[in-house]
């Protein structure tokens, strides 16, 4: 064997075996556009959202016309500029509520199931309780009674979606636990920390690399939904704050389909391009996902005739 | 031959007892009154079928039972120091740097996510035996050719090695903080013989250029004919033997090693039918009132039903347990070393 066979261990070698997931490349194309869109928002978009503006009557969901490629809103403010902008509050609360999840989500589950015993059924039942507490309408309550501002809204998402995280991770690291080279670290007189550190971590990471990614996905749905139900900063211009507003300010009676229709797609576009993403990930970081003997089928054996077609 | 009675007892183990609990049953006796004595430089083989304590003596004197491992009563001298009055952080200093282990089935013990030299090196920084990094990788190199693997095989991962190189590279780990003693936990089963022999070969040389004593447990009684300078047989979490090698092979006086001996392939002597011994090792959790091997025994009579044999010295160096042995040996006490201590009190 050479040195190429290291594989997922570098960086090429990552993307290398990444290249050739198509979901995976679909989904980080299409995280990437998203991502540019937030970040140059300003060069972007034709309207600046935030300025003041002379509205008539005619510029009230004003239809799809030259100079708003996606009409207007119920504000008379371009909805291209608008969805523009919003993907950066969308971004900004999955990305950082998706790391609180995460981090708590790995360090109760490691520690849940590295220790065991009593700190395990403590820190397990309390998962549980999160767990069965119907996330939405405690998210509601929360909010509501502290100010809706940007960061308690990532702060309550990020809080409150970890279980899921927490339970995969102990599970995996109860089965790494239990791997022989965890009883030769301690014959070796190595401690607990180390133990986690430099054997446990290791063999939990992909799981936790993949679940980020999946998180963030819910985290960007979570956010929609309060927005939608009106549970947003009022300052921050989001997708789920586009749909409220244009839900509750009659846009459907209108039949302005465009004020709702593009943050919807926003929303699916931003969920969809996390999942594939996550699915593509989990490919490289699980090589047996990727090539099992059965999927190989014919081709394993060479035969005469199948040459000239390769 | 080396001359082993004069070396100095670097490890001794007296009456060793282990029990695994397990809720709302009885406890598990898993090794009632272990004795015996390692001396610098000696290879002691602990033989037995599966189940009947060699694993869990080895992992009672690393102190690495599992969760509902007890070791209950006994002593284990290591150099004067009793390890079992350790505190756990003074046995972690102990572990590898006196006593280091030989695992069975190195690509387990292995972990494939880092290199096998990093994993060699962790034993190295652990324990601070050498703070320099570039004299780690020396070292880890020094020992990566000491068991005939090339250094730049260092960089590579577990799976890239093959299954002797691995347990080569296992055996480099153990020898990493140059340990006086080092148990074998079936170094070469799952290995073909070819590999077997390079391994045993490679055991046998470390044991002579380093003067390691090794402790090695093992199914195999030809391996113990061609390693071992002592042999403790066990049975059922007893001590049924403990004698020199030649002892055990030409004059064994436990039915159980001489049933043992009987079920292992002899060249000298082709015609003969291998034997099995019919039976099960006891549950140990419903252990029979007399001796534990009783119900298996070819040469059972009534005695063995209802009182436990204690293990009798035959003479200075040969211990078994079994009534048979009292009723034929000489007893001289001033030979014995150990008190015949009993199985049951």
């Amino acid at each position: 064997m050479s040195e190429t066979t290291v594989g997922a261990t570098s960086l090429s070698g990552f993307w290398r075996s990444f290249r050739r997931s198509r979901m995976g490349l679909v989904g980080l194309f299409m995280l990437v556009t998203v991502i540019l869109m937030a970040v140059f928002a300003p060069y972007i978009a034709p309207y600046d959202p935030k300025e003041v503006i002379r509205v008539t009557i005619d510029d009230i969901y004003a239809p799809p016309s030259a100079a708003h490629w996606l009409g207007t809103d119920d504000a008379g403010r371009d909805v291209l500029s608008n969805f523009i902008y919003g993907s950066r509050v969308s971004l900004i609360v999955g990305f950082f509520a998706s790391f609180i999840s995460i981090f708590i989500g790995s360090v109760v589950g490691i520690v849940a199931g590295f220790y065991g015993g009593r700190a395990e059924n403590v820190l397990m039942r309390f998962t549980d309780i999160m767990l069965v507490i119907p996330d939405l309408p405690l998210a509601v309550v929360i909010v509501a009674l502290t100010k809706p501002s940007l960061w308690n809204i990532i702060f309550v998402i990020g809080a409150l979606g970890w279980t899921g995280s927490a339970r995969l991770v102990r599970s995996q690291t109860l089965a790494v636990k239990q791997r022989k080279f965890v009883l030769r670290a301690r014959s070796i007189g190595a401690g607990n920390a180390h133990i986690i550190r430099y054997h446990i971590f290791p063999m939990v990471l992909p799981l936790i690399v993949v679940n980020t990614v999946l998180v963030i996905s819910l985290a960007i749905l979570n956010e929609s939904t309060l927005s939608f139900l009106g549970l947003s900063d009022p300052t921050a211009l989001s997708w789920g704050q586009m749909l409220n507003f244009a839900f509750t300010r009659g846009a459907m009676s209108a039949r302005a389909w465009w004020a709702l229709v593009m943050p919807g797609l926003g929303i699916v576009w931003a969920v969809l391009a996390c999942t594939l993403l996550g699915q593509g990930l989990e490919q490289v970081l699980n090589p047996r996902l990727e090539t099992h003997y059965l999927a190989v089928g014919a081709q394993m054996v060479a035969r005469p005739g199948m040459e000239a077609q390769v | 031959m080396r001359s082993l009675r004069q070396a100095p007892v670097l490890l001794e183990v007296r009456n060793l007892n282990t029990d695994f609990l397990t809720p709302g049953e009885a406890p598990a006796h898993a090794l009632a009154d272990i004795n015996f004595t390692l001396r610098e430089g000696e290879v002691l083989g602990i033989v037995g079928e599966s189940g009947c304590g060699k694993t869990t003596l080895m992992l009672s004197l690393m102190r690495l039972l599992p969760a509902n491992g007890r070791i209950t009563s006994g002593k284990v001298n290591f150099m004067n120091t009793d390890l079992l009055s350790l505190s756990e952080r003074e046995m972690g200093d102990v572990r590898w740097k006196n006593v280091a282990m030989i695992f069975q089935g190195a690509m387990n013990a292995l972990n494939p996510v880092h290199t096998v030299g990093r994993q060699i090196a962790e034993a190295i920084i652990q324990h601070n035996y050498i703070t320099d990094q570039k004299l780690v990788t020396d070292r880890v190199v020094e020992l990566l050719e000491l068991v005939g693997i090339g250094a730049e095989r260092k960089d590579q991962y577990p799976h890239q090695y093959s299954g002797g190189m691995r347990q080569r590279a296992m055996i480099a780990m153990a020898l990493a903080c140059n340990p006086q003693v080092v148990i074998a936990d079936e170094p070469t089963t799952a290995l073909d013989v070819m590999i077997q022999a390079q391994i045993l070969e490679l055991l046998a040389k470390l044991r002579d250029k380093l003067g390691l004593s090794i402790l090695f447990v093992t199914h195999d009684l030809g391996v113990v004919a061609e390693m071992c300078d002592t042999v403790l047989v066990m049975y059922g979490g007893v001590t049924a033997e403990y004698a020199d090698v030649d002892t055990i092979f030409n004059t064994p006086q436990h039915p159980y090693t001489q049933e043992l001996l009987r079920a292992f392939p002899d060249l000298t002597r082709p015609t003969e039918k291998l034997v099995s011994i019919p039976g099960y090792p006891p549950r140990l959790n419903a252990l029979p009132p007399g001796c534990r091997f009783a119900p298996r025994c070819p040469h059972v009579f009534e005695r063995c039903h209802g009182e436990r044999p204690s293990l009798h010295p035959l003479n200075g160096r040969h211990f078994a347990s079994c009534h048979l042995v009292e009723s034929e040996s000489t007893i001289s006490p001033e030979t014995s070393k150990f008190p015949g201590k009993s199985g049951e009190k």
